[in-house]
């Protein structure tokens, strides 16, 4: 074993990369879950964006397409989600399990004939002096575009949500959807357009995965991220800020495990991989084992039907 | 002078009417003579409200004038509730008309109300317990100023009308007085011409009523008009100037409140001669339940925590424990129910230990118990009735063998209930959510007193529920104590807990006071105990 082959910058720069999809993904089912919805879909919603931005991209050219045809199509099949939870009042659980389902399988039908192609590659951020600063250089400026959006969203949702008033409402929405009606809030239309505001960001976390960081498609390549966001989500207690280190951390793990397998750790391969996984389970139930702190932070609505009584 | 307006404040709501009267008398008239022209704030004309299967409201017309506490009387179910949420925007009346200061007033929702000038304060609180105060009160508001304004304002009001609040507290850590002043600072930011108030004294102490009703007493001689729903009789004749009283979704008439007494006022709600619950006079016997410095850690992080309560129920006894909600209720209620398990030797029923068993062993015991929230706790609401009485005497009753059910017995046992106790439904398969509030109570209770317990413990008994109903469920634990069994009652109702019980307690932030007789306590002693204070 050689651990000196591990370069630490190289390590955290792609660490960015591994972490990003899942930080798209879950600051959107944040949003989400913070009026009131649980959306299990995340995974379905990914896998949708990823096809539908790597389609857009090639036949383009245009990465940029591809991520906003990726935000689209995503809100667009979580548009579906909403119409079944919001207006049919069906159960949040087993429509949102649907939802992954039914994006896995259709994204495998549309993605059919892109195996195998190379996406356009996206434009990296290239400034002068900084980009080329040693250490700070390759880990804070040298990445995609994307890598800066996400975090930006970040901010922005946070100061959304503790800022202004349709971010209050919307934290008012989730905690109590009986008040807030009763004060002459629009429930449902609110719920709505925070199910898509989730479902846009879970496919530009898809379409991450497939434009930048594998780049290419292949079936069923979110692997399992859409429900680690989920996760992270709660490890976050439902706090924009904390959801950047949940997905670093991740990512970082992630990183890791590829790059001990790479210098020969004398374990096998499948305990490396499962190794992300299991520190979040791990981490899960470090957190929820405060049962008052948990309860503080979820939503008070969160997964329960509305249905306006009068 | 000092002591003695702080003395007026905790008079008796009955000594305050006497006094209050003529003061109330003249501030009306102030107010016609300053104002003949716009005498009317309100006037309803005929409105109508159907759902299926049900006429909510039957062409219902009255009017409230400017500057007028004015009265909605009606049981549970009489119209009350939709009317006033189509003044406040939230129902669209079929028919009939609604005029505004002279003008044609039609809101289409809530918000379009509150801009004409109606604030409404809301019976179970619309309040969102993780945001503070600022939040909460920001949310009732049209275009609430920046955050610290906001704070400035809150202050300010608070200072002005004696409602002490922080705006920068969790709504979650506040009491339930301390809830409704943030509800009504709400309310008061907009400048309403008309503030609707429903069942506002529920949840409060006697103090925090006189402190409630010395806020809209300031607020009328300002010339805001109140319209003020309640089922509390002696507070309507103490603060109302008329009354106007629904049932069955009309008017069944108009009156003035304080030239009725509570009585009749309650026969024209109900429409039926009622009457009062009364106890074979029995001697107390042996002790049957014990509780020894019961502590219980609450696992609700906005609830209370047990600690060190001590008290006998002994046989024939009917232990009144009082309190506000929020007080310890709902874990003495687990801790007593079984759901929550606590040092086997602080409960003890007939001698033996019973802290360590759980809610099936103790009530094969004889201690049975009915919780307060009767869809979801007491009773599952999609379940059938039959449903829902095998759920708690399957074993006591011996519904089933080997874990089967006894589809026969468990049936007459649901009919028996039934017929007990005077449940209004089609049949025993209807689900348990398709009754009415009184008639599911009705049925919670009587599920339990039928299985012949020997110790009964329930909590809010009536919440909810109306006037007749709620003198059956009591005269049946009166009827349940004089057979010799022991009945511990829980509720926030003080006229409730001075009429059945023997012996009376209070609760508060989790701690018991200790039990005295019922017969000798006054209603400001009872209001100083809920505050916290001890009696020696």
């Amino acid at each position: 074993m050689d651990f000196s082959a591990i370069s630490v910058v190289s390590l955290l720069a792609t660490l960015m990369v591994a972490a990003t999809p899942i930080l798209l993904a879950a600051i959107g089912e944040l949003v989400t879950e913070k009026s009131g919805v649980l959306n299990l879909g995340v995974e379905g919603m990914m896998i949708f964006g990823a096809i539908c931005g790597f389609i857009a991209a090639v036949e383009t050219g245009s990465p940029l397409i591809g991520f906003i045809a990726a935000a689209a199509g995503s809100a667009a099949l979580s548009f579906l989600f909403a119409i079944l939870t919001q207006y049919l009042l069906a159960n949040q659980v087993a429509s949102g399990l649907a939802l992954t389902l039914f994006g896995l399988g259709l994204a495998a039908l549309l993605g059919h004939q892109y195996t195998g192609i190379k996406p356009p590659s996206s434009p990296k951020l290239d400034l002068p002096i900084l980009s080329d600063l040693p250490v700070v250089g390759p880990i804070l400026f040298n990445h995609d575009y994307m890598i800066y959006f996400s975090i930006l969203l970040v901010a922005g949702v946070w100061y959304f949500l503790k800022f202004t008033r349709k971010g209050l409402v919307l934290r008012a929405v989730g905690e109590n959807h009986d008040a807030a009606h009763a004060l002459g809030y629009k429930v449902i239309r609110i719920r709505i357009l925070a199910i898509m505001f989730g479902g846009a960001c879970a496919g530009l976390g898809g379409a991450y995965l497939s434009l930048i960081r594998v780049p290419q498609w292949t079936e069923g390549m979110t692997a399992g991220a859409g429900w680690i966001a989920l996760a992270i989500v709660v490890f976050a207690s439902w706090k924009p800020w904390r959801i950047i280190l949940g997905a670093y951390l991740f990512g970082g793990v992630t990183i890791l495990q590829l790059n001990l397998q790479a210098v020969g750790v004398d374990i096998p391969v499948s305990y490396l991989s499962m190794a992300p996984y299991l520190v979040t389970i791990i981490v899960l139930v470090i957190m929820s084992a405060d049962r008052k702190r948990a309860s503080l932070n979820a939503p008070a609505s969160l997964g329960r039907i509305f249905h306006a009584s009068n | 002078m000092q002591n003695a307006t702080t003395k007026s404040l905790i008079l008796a709501t009955k000594l305050f009417a006497t006094e209050c009267e003529p003061a109330l008398a003249w501030v009306s008239l102030l107010n016609l003579n300053e104002s003949p022209i716009l005498s009317n704030l309100l006037r309803l004309n005929g409105l109508t409200k159907a759902y299926p299967g049900v006429i909510a409201n039957n062409a219902v017309s009255f009017d409230i004038g400017v500057g007028e506490i004015h009265a909605l009387l009606g049981e549970n179910g009489a119209g009350k509730s939709t009317l006033v949420k189509m003044i406040y925007g939230l129902v669209k009346p079929d028919s009939g008309e609604m005029e505004f200061l002279g003008q044609s007033f039609a809101p289409s929702e809530p918000r379009a109300a509150r801009q004409s000038g109606v604030a409404m304060v809301f019976q179970h609180f619309s309040l969102f317990e993780a945001l503070n105060v600022a939040e909460n009160i920001a949310l009732g508001m049209e275009n609430p100023p920046r955050a610290k304004v906001l704070s400035q304002q809150i202050r300010e009001v608070s200072a002005k009308y004696g409602l002490t609040i922080d705006p920068d507290r969790l709504v979650g850590d506040l009491s339930a007085g301390e809830r409704q002043r943030v509800e009504i600072i709400r309310c008061l930011l907009q400048d309403p011409k008309l503030l609707i108030m429903d069942e506002p004294t529920s949840v409060l102490t006697p103090q925090e009523v006189e402190t409630l009703f010395v806020t809209l007493r300031k607020l009328q001689s300002e010339g805001t008009s109140i319209l003020y729903i309640s089922h509390k009789l002696d507070e309507i004749r103490t603060l109302c100037e008329r009354a106007t009283v629904l049932r069955g979704g009309k008017v069944v008439g108009t009156c003035t409140p304080s030239q009725e007494t509570a009585k009749s006022l309650a026969e024209m709600m109900v429409g039926a001669k009622l009457q009062t619950p009364k106890k074979a006079a029995t001697e107390l016997g042996q002790p049957l339940l014990k509780l020894e410095n019961l502590s219980l850690q609450s696992k609700d992080p906005f609830g209370t925590s047990l600690r060190d309560i001590s008290f006998i129920l002994r046989a024939g006894e009917v232990l009144g424990i009082g309190g506000v909600a929020g007080n310890g209720q709902d874990e003495l209620m687990l801790a007593l129910s079984g759901e929550e398990l606590v040092d086997a030797n602080a409960i003890s029923l007939k001698g033996e230990f019973i802290g360590q068993l759980g809610p099936t062993p103790r009530r094969l015991r004889g201690l049975l118990a009915a919780p307060e929230e009767r869809l979801g706790h007491a009773a599952a609401p999609d379940m059938s009735l039959t449903e829902n009485s095998l759920l708690t005497a399957f074993y006591r009753q011996r519904l089933g063998r080997r874990g089967f059910v006894n589809k026969q017995a468990s049936e007459n046992f649901t009919k028996a209930i039934i017929q007990q106790f005077d449940v209004r439904t089609p049949g025993i398969t209807n689900t348990a959510k398709s009754l009415s509030g009184g008639n599911l109570q009705k049925f919670v209770v009587g599920r339990e007193i039928v299985q012949n317990p020997t110790v009964f413990v329930v909590n809010q008994p009536t919440w909810g529920v109306d006037a007749a109903a709620a003198a059956a469920i009591r005269q049946a634990l009166l009827e349940l104590a004089s057979n010799g069994a022991g009945v511990l009652v829980i509720s926030q109702d003080l006229d409730e807990l001075m009429e059945v019980s023997d012996n009376f307690a209070i609760l508060a932030e989790g701690r018991l006071s200790k039990p005295q007789s019922a017969k000798g306590v006054t209603i400001e002693e009872i209001g100083l105990m809920m505050g916290g204070s001890e009696i020696a």
